[in-house]
């Protein structure tokens, strides 16, 4: 039941030092989890400590390839841009209400 | 040891909204300082403005984790063409930030500083920062150390960085208040576990003053970055700049926002948008009451090299340097030449002031007169120095009966590229008038005839009389010609600064 890196992962080190396993490698072109030494940091950790750290939305997925960060779920990017993005159109809307 | 606050010799003064530190000479900034701080600061570029002009400094990228999420920072940021900070060009391992530090100290002897500044939290990379310092302070003994930091793990490396003998720390401060923090801080990492929200800048808030009291209690300087933003923290950083001062930080640098969508981060997306000039001015001068202000950050990259206003980054990637060849004994020989050099020189300049604000001189001018803005073209030593079209950037400064004070860097686009063809030069040259329009002369040293006319046009008056003078000099100069030509009294009903 490992869990994977993926090309996303920005090289950032941040999750290294916290596996208590020591599964994660250094590699190009991305970190690496060696699957056979991962285990969820079951016993050791209540949360997964790689994906606990990762800045990156999606970077660490598990068996299933399901992201453990979701996109929106650290920045809140996606839900905020998608905020911005209808407040303009509604914007837009109105102006071009008022000019009709 | 405790640190002596900044700002308290002269709080009579301040009171009266013309205190020497604000309205004096801007090389007079140090100049209330007690001797044994004076001496730690005066070849530091980014804790004295006076040094900036002459000393240089590198970032060494050997930090790349991050134990916060900011939402001005997007971890996957990674240009040549970028100057801010949390943006580099090549990571480093320790080793090779030692090399790259002794090959650019021995390549600019005016290098005085080296600090890790990221590209994440030199703090929450402990082995590659410690190690880095612990063979540069063998290995370059003469090089000051400096760290930058978001304060998250600062109390727990207090002990570390003491035996390092690194006494400058900068902590970025954005808020003490939470509710204010979760608006900037989306996420922490604490204790094992990602912590959200409220609670997120609860804990980093505390550990951040924590930090700063362990500090400052110990001797070491510490600076406060904020970054200002507006409708989030820009009310609020007054009271942040008071809260620090008290506990014994040295000087506040307050940064406006960089935020653009092109840059990915929640702010760029979002629409959230940095201060002008005009705000981050306004809000410096109102801190500057009670604070020690930093007005010449230049917000510098995590890799940055040479100086503040300048990036020689280029000069020395690790194949770069891998080509040099280096006398480090000679090298460092040079490095204490140069430095004597230039503190001599700042001494007599600041002898010299000192002379002239006690004479009773200044005060005999008319007080009507009206304040103007210069901006300057100079490429480093204090001086009107760099051709206008040369210029990436300008010195702004403040003339006015009382004296000439340094208000900001305006970053601007090269105008001349050096070509025939000056590529976007026409629409470049308008951004530059544009960024200058608050100024009524432009100091450079040469300038050409096309920009000259278009300037003249903008209302702004070019200038190349005072090519390699002294800056402030030159800025007083040129107040006193336009207050004898009658070119200053204020509009009436208008009461400026100086009177």
């Amino acid at each position: 039941m490992p869990f994977e890196i993926v090309e996303s992962c920005v090289n950032c080190w941040a999750c290294e030092p916290l596996c208590p396993n020591r599964a994660i490698v250094e590699a190009r072109p991305h970190f690496r989890i060696v699957a056979e030494r991962c285990t969820e940091c079951l016993g050791d950790h209540d949360d997964p400590q790689c994906a606990s750290i990762c800045p990156i939305e999606g970077a660490i997925v598990d068996e299933c390839g399901e992201p453990l960060n979701p996109p929106g779920s650290l920045t809140g990017i996606p839900m905020a841009m998608a905020m911005s993005l209808l407040e303009k159109a509604e914007r837009a809307g109105a102006s071009a209400g008022s000019a009709a | 040891m405790k640190l002596p606050v900044i700002g308290q010799t002269s709080a009579g003064a301040a009171g009266g909204g013309c205190s020497a530190s604000a309205c004096g000479s801007s090389g007079e900034q140090l100049g209330h300082l007690p001797e044994a701080i004076r001496a730690k600061v005066q070849d530091h570029p980014c804790y004295s403005e006076d040094a900036h002009h002459f000393f240089a400094r590198m970032h060494v990228a050997v930090a790349p984790a991050c134990n916060i999420q900011c939402h001005y920072c997007n971890r996957k940021y990674d240009c040549a063409n970028e100057s801010r900070p949390g943006v580099v060009s090549e990571l480093l391992t320790p080793d090779q930030a030692v090399l790259k530090t002794k090959a650019v100290a021995a390549a600019i002897p005016q290098m005085s500083v080296l600090g890790i500044a990221g590209p994440g939290d030199p703090l929450a990379n402990p082995q590659r920062t410690f190690e880095t310092f612990r063979r540069l302070s063998a290995e370059a003994p003469d090089i000051k150390l400096c760290v930058s930091t978001n304060g998250l793990a600062l109390p727990e490396s207090v002990d570390e960085l003491a035996r390092h003998n690194i006494d400058h720390v900068t902590i970025t401060i954005n808020c003490l208040d939470p509710a204010i923090g979760a608006r900037i801080y989306p996420w922490i990492f604490w204790q094992n576990r990602r912590v959200f929200g409220i609670e997120a800048a609860r804990i980093l808030i505390e550990q951040q003053q924590k930090g700063l009291e362990m500090l400052t209690a110990r001797g070491i300087l510490v600076k406060v970055n904020s970054v200002m933003i507006p409708g989030v923290n820009d009310r609020h950083l007054k009271e942040v700049s008071r809260v620090v001062k008290a506990k014994g930080a040295f000087l506040h640098n307050v940064m406006p926002l960089i935020a653009e969508a092109e840059h990915g981060t929640f702010y760029g997306l979002t629409g959230q948008r940095g201060p002008t000039a005009a705000e981050l001015q306004e809000l410096q001068d109102a801190c500057a009451g009670d604070m020690n202000m930093m007005r010449h950050c230049r917000q510098c990259r995590a890799d940055a090299v040479g100086l503040l206003g300048e990036d020689r980054g280029e000069e020395f990637t690790l194949e770069k340097i891998a080509a040099m060849e280096i006398d480090y004994d000679k090298a460092m020989q040079l490095r204490a030449e140069v430095r004597a050099g230039i503190t001599a020189a700042l001494n007599a300049r600041r002898a010299e002031r000192e002379q002239a604000a006690a004479a009773p001189t200044r005060t005999a001018g008319p007080a009507e007169l009206r304040s103007i803005r210069i901006a300057v073209a100079s490429s480093g030593q204090g001086l009107v120095n760099q051709h206008f079209g040369h210029a990436r950037e300008f010195l702004v400064y403040e003339a006015s009966n009382a004296g000439v004070r340094f208000l900001a860097p305006r970053k601007t686009d090269l105008y001349c590229a050096g070509d025939d063809s000056c590529g976007d030069g026409e629409s470049a040259l308008e951004r530059t008038i544009s960024a200058l329009s608050d100024c009524e002369v432009v100091l450079c040293s040469k300038i050409g005839f096309e920009p000259w006319g278009r300037l003249e046009a903008a209302g702004i008056a070019p200038n190349g009389e005072h090519a390699m003078e002294e800056i402030e000099e030159a800025c007083a100069a040129v107040y006193r010609e336009l207050a004898a030509a009658g070119a200053l009294a204020a509009p009436p009903g208008e009461t400026n600064r100086a009177a």
